[in-house]
């Protein structure tokens, strides 16, 4: 394996695990159930989306033939997020969850 | 160089794991949970996809895949509970 | 044809991912995976009533890569809210009325809105007019709305409702 591509692969680990640190960080630390939601669902799909992609490239490259199935588990979190994101919060406004209390609500015209 | 890498990532997914468990602990609320749960699913996906590459060895696949797919059904099932009551009719 | 093939783009997605579960080209798979991906669209299709039409392919594609390239950005965004002072970030709820009215149109609006810059789709109201989002950030509510129908709204419109 050549020197830069090495890095490259470096690279990709450190910012997919980073994105998916902060992700938990937004998690544990943001103060309510509707803004902790976007922690998790942007960053650390993201960040998972990276560490697979180094995987597909090191896989491709170890046994000389193209490895793509770890796309699917990107592919698959890209789709199923977003939908995981939007019934948790449904189910969250439907049993009234706290929030805090300088949300406000605004309505928006065409 | 790689070598290095993949023990900062493994390290750092490993801070993001406990960070999540707290919130599933702690709650306050129940979909607060659920969310800690989904997010512990996406991150033990990264955690073996990371051990598959630190181990050099493409077994870890098969388990990642599964878990993505049982998380979602999983996370889809607990939050049906919450709105409806009952997951089947 | 209609009979055989009751969804293309379905019979497609499904050949391509059994060849991509097998990792393998090997001509045996690809026979195999063509002859599911044709017998499951017909068993299950009675679970699919309406038809998904799309009329412009290339707006298509061009909106999947506008889409790629704002989910970069909005990571970055939204790692940067997070990690700055959260007594000082400002949530709202938006309430978006929406112009199209196609389900399959609606629900990726949806999932565009909750993968891009600090929004989560939330909730839709019964009659389908009304889509509430969830703002981490939103100093400027009415720049967001336009920004999210004139983006993305606006493209799904002419791809799903143009036939």
């Amino acid at each position: 394996m050549s020197e830069n591509l090495e890095y490259l692969l470096a690279l990709l680990i450190i910012i997919g695990s980073v994105f998916t640190l902060i992700g938990s960080i937004g998690l544990y630390k943001l103060p309510d159930f509707y803004m902790r939601l976007h922690g998790p669902t942007k960053a650390s799909t993201l960040g998972v989306g990276a560490i697979l992609i180094a995987s597909v490239i090191y896989f491709t490259l170890k046994q000389d033939a193209i490895s793509l199935h770890e796309v699917l588990i990107t592919l698959f979190l890209f789709i199923t997020a977003p939908i995981g994101a939007h019934l948790m919060a449904k189910a969250a406004i439907h049993i009234a969850t706290d929030k805090v209390k300088r949300t406000e609500d605004y309505h928006g015209e065409k | 160089m790689l070598e290095l890498s993949l023990e900062i990532g493994l390290v750092l997914i490993s801070i993001a794991l406990i960070l999540s468990f707290y919130r599933m602990i702690v709650g306050p609320s129940k979909p607060d949970r659920i969310l800690a749960l989904d997010t512990l699913y996406v991150n033990s996906i990264a955690i073996l996809v990371l051990t598959g590459l630190y181990l050099k060895s493409a077994v870890y696949f098969e388990a990642a895949l599964l878990i993505a797919v049982m998380g979602f059904v999983g996370t889809v099932a607990l939050s049906k509970y919450l709105l409806r009551g009952d997951i089947m009719e | 044809m209609k009979k055989l093939l009751p969804h293309p783009i379905l019979t497609l997605i499904l050949w391509i991912i059994w060849l991509l579960l097998n990792n393998t080209l090997a001509m045996g798979h690809i026979v195999l995976g063509g002859i599911l991906a044709i017998i499951i669209p017909i068993m299950t299709s009675s679970f699919w009533p309406e038809k998904v039409c799309i009329s412009h392919p290339k707006i298509l594609i061009k909106y999947l890569f506008v889409v790629l390239w704002d989910i970069l950005i909005a990571n970055v965004i939204v790692a940067k809210l997070i990690l700055s002072n959260k007594d000082k970030l400002q949530p709202k709820f938006l309430h978006i009325p929406l112009d199209i009215e196609d389900p399959v149109a609606i629900s990726i609006l949806a999932n565009t809105i909750s993968l891009t810059p600090g929004t989560v789709s939330c909730d839709l109201n019964a009659d389908r007019t009304v889509l509430l989002v969830h703002g981490l950030h939103e100093e400027n509510p009415q720049a967001t709305i336009d920004e999210i129908k004139q983006r993305y709204e606006a493209p799904l419109k002419e791809i799903f409702e143009s036939c």
